[in-house]
């Protein structure tokens, strides 16, 4: 059949554009461990989904003998397409033209795309691998930055935002994937940081390796700048498409609703938390012994691991994990922790998932490291996003949930909806050793011998104060459940909050601790 | 229900150490970052650190030397700007542990004072 012959043009056109920098710089992405633009876009996106836009975009820089240069599609792509169904806007740098570098229509093309998934209320990807700014396109560049970032804060708490850093992503460029909800980094090919390496010899003398600086460990474990570490691209894409599953696609959504199933049976409930408050256990079996499928989608795994956040669901419904770990600096809250927590309970009202706290810390880590670096402002971060938030708020002390960290836990006063406790529980103003050696302090100091009597006194404080049962009498703890009675409990009572309707003073905004 | 299948149990080759809050001890795993905190030193006014890192551009004082509050002690180049800095005391200079062009970081010793 002969084919028109403008749409044989139209082919013609579109072969040369999607070849990108040509097969050179092509090569020389592969040698780096990278797949293309174009590739990772159909390894993310479900099969024939993608539709493309802006593919015949060129530059407009006239300086330094731009106008000579051709730069297919101006080094990014844009289109939108599905995830398991799941509709998404997506744009991916192409660090094979002009090494990805953002110009005037680069940025128009993203933002393009950002506008167009605001408008129409869909989860945004950007996938990021450019050296920077296009020096040659001077202002123009910097203006191109800035409208990005006003539209990452205005969509911020709208549509789901998710940054996947596949390459280098330095200086201001940084700032995009900041104000998203998720950013995602791959080992050995992520790297980001606002100076480099050479300006930070030059200047400070200081010698450092980009990996070191800015690499996917040092913003996984370090800085918390990274929300999920993969070893591969393939296994960052995996990681995208199952939280795409747990997300809803905008604010005015609810996520969508699963299978429900039965936790494993090896997650045994009774035998994971020893009675012995001082004792570890990973409280992530505890999650995993109360979720659908016992599937719990972790996030910011290596980072701040004294808390334990993350999505799973609950007869098919998203969920919200808030959990201290005692098996990492005893659970206790700090400043990473209760900057990861915070953002986290902030995330979940913003697009409306349910929140699950389980309680076990002993308090707030001591320390002057601590105090300076300002645990009073960040750990008042944690107050604020479960006091602010609307969303079904369901609290189980596991164990110990001493002071502060009782009422910064999704306590009751924070106007959690559900409060249980196990029979483990200890809720108290201090633990049984602290306290005694307050309230008996004369007692022990004026004892014959005054560790036998520390040790009687702490007993007695222990029977009498370290139980729920002081708690529930006043009606701050709903119920004291059985630990295998946990599932039931939070089943129901997510079921019940499914039209939770509360309304807050009018204002502008709030203003959080940041 | 028997060890191998139970997934509760948790690595018995998970390093295990106390922590003590609020005088009890709990046995967890620590972090790197608590492991590496530097302990806390109260600051002594007659050592003079660095306070940005930088590079030593012009010394105007000697061992020896009587200094009075305000002095102009040395000049620090960093950040692309010249700080200059200036006594905090009245003292006599005891020993300077740089040079001129010495590189320093941020904290290092530059003089110490009597």
């Amino acid at each position: 059949m002969p084919v028109n012959k403008k749409i044989r043009e139209l082919q013609e056109k579109r072969e040369k554009v999607l070849l990108g920098g040509g097969e050179q710089a092509i090569e020389k992405q592969k040698a780096m461990g990278k797949r293309t633009a174009r590739e990772r876009i159909m390894a993310l996106l479900d099969e024939n989904s993608f539709n493309e836009y802006d593919l015949f975009v060129e530059h407009d820089a006239r300086d330094f003998d731009m106008d000579k240069k051709s730069l297919p599609s101006d080094g990014v792509i844009i289109g939108s397409g599905t995830v398991y169904g799941a509709p998404v806007a997506i744009f991916a740098q192409d660090f094979t033209v002009a090494g990805g570098s953002l110009g005037l229509m680069h940025s128009r093309k993203i933002t393009k795309i950002m506008d167009h998934a605001l408008k129409m209320r869909m989860p945004l990807i950007g996938i990021n691998d450019s050296g920077g700014a296009r020096i040659q396109e001077g202002v123009n560049s910097l203006a191109g930055y800035g409208e990005i970032f006003f539209r990452n804060t205005i969509s911020s708490g709208v549509i789901p935002q998710i940054s996947v850093i596949l390459g280098p992503c330095a200086g201001g460029a940084v700032y995009s994937p900041a104000l998203t909800d998720f950013v995602f980094v791959v080992d050995n090919i992520s790297k980001m940081f606002i100076t480099g390496p050479e300006v930070i010899k030059t200047v400070l003398g200081e010698e450092i390796s980009m990996e070191d600086l800015g690499g996917a460990r040092v913003h996984s474990e370090i800085t918390g700048n990274a929300h999920f570490f993969a070893l591969s691209e393939e296994e960052c894409f995996e990681q995208i498409k199952k939280l795409i599953t747990f997300i809803p696609w905008n604010n005015g959504q609810k996520a969508r609703m699963f299978e429900p199933g039965e936790p494993k049976p090896e997650y045994n409930i009774n035998k994971i938390v020893p009675e012995d408050p001082t004792l570890p256990y990973d409280v992530k079996d505890v999650i995993r012994a109360i979720v659908d499928n016992s599937d719990f989608f972790e996030i910011m795994e290596l980072y701040a691991k004294n808390i334990v956040i993350g999505f799973g669901r609950m007869g098919g419904r998203t969920t919200g994990f808030v959990a201290n770990q005692p098996l990492e600096m005893a659970g206790v809250l700090d400043v990473d922790s209760s900057d990861k927590a915070a953002r986290f309970i902030r995330y979940c009202d913003a697009f409306n998932v349910p929140i699950i706290t389980l309680v076990d810390l002993p308090g707030y880590l001591p320390g002057v490291d601590q105090e300076h670096a300002g645990v009073i402002r960040h750990g008042a971060k944690v107050l604020y996003a479960y006091s602010e938030a609307t969303v079904p708020k369901l609290t189980v002390i596991l164990r110990k949930a001493y002071g502060g960290g009782y009422i910064a836990m999704s306590s009751r006063h924070l106007r959690a909806d559900f409060v249980f406790a196990w029979p483990s529980a200890e809720i108290a103003v201090m633990g049984p050793e602290g306290a005694a050696n307050i309230i008996f302090r004369k007692e022990i100091m004026s004892a014959v011998d005054p560790d036998s009597m520390r040790k009687q006194k702490v007993e007695e404080y222990k029977t009498k104060f370290a139980n729920p049962y002081v708690a529930a009498s006043r009606g701050y703890v709903d119920a004291v459940i059985e630990p295998s009675e946990t599932r039931k409990f939070l089943m129901h009572s997510i079921e019940v909050s499914e039209n939770k309707d509360v309304s807050m003073p009018f204002k502008k905004h709030g203003l959080p601790p940041f | 229900m028997h060890a191998k299948t139970d997934r509760t149990v948790m690595n018995k080759n998970d390093k295990l150490e106390f922590l003590n809050i609020d005088t009890s001890l709990y046995q967890t795993r620590i972090s790197n970052k608590f492991r590496s905190r530097k302990p806390y030193q109260p600051a002594d006014p007659k050592i003079i650190l660095s306070f940005i890192p930088g590079t030593v551009l012009d010394i105007f004082i000697e061992p020896g030397q009587n200094v009075s509050r305000g002095e102009l002690l040395m000049i620090l180049d960093a950040m692309k700007m010249q700080n200059k800095l200036k006594c905090s005391m009245d003292g006599k200079v005891k020993s300077i542990a740089v040079k001129k062009g010495d590189k320093v970081s941020k904290g290092t010793v530059l003089l110490e004072l009597e």
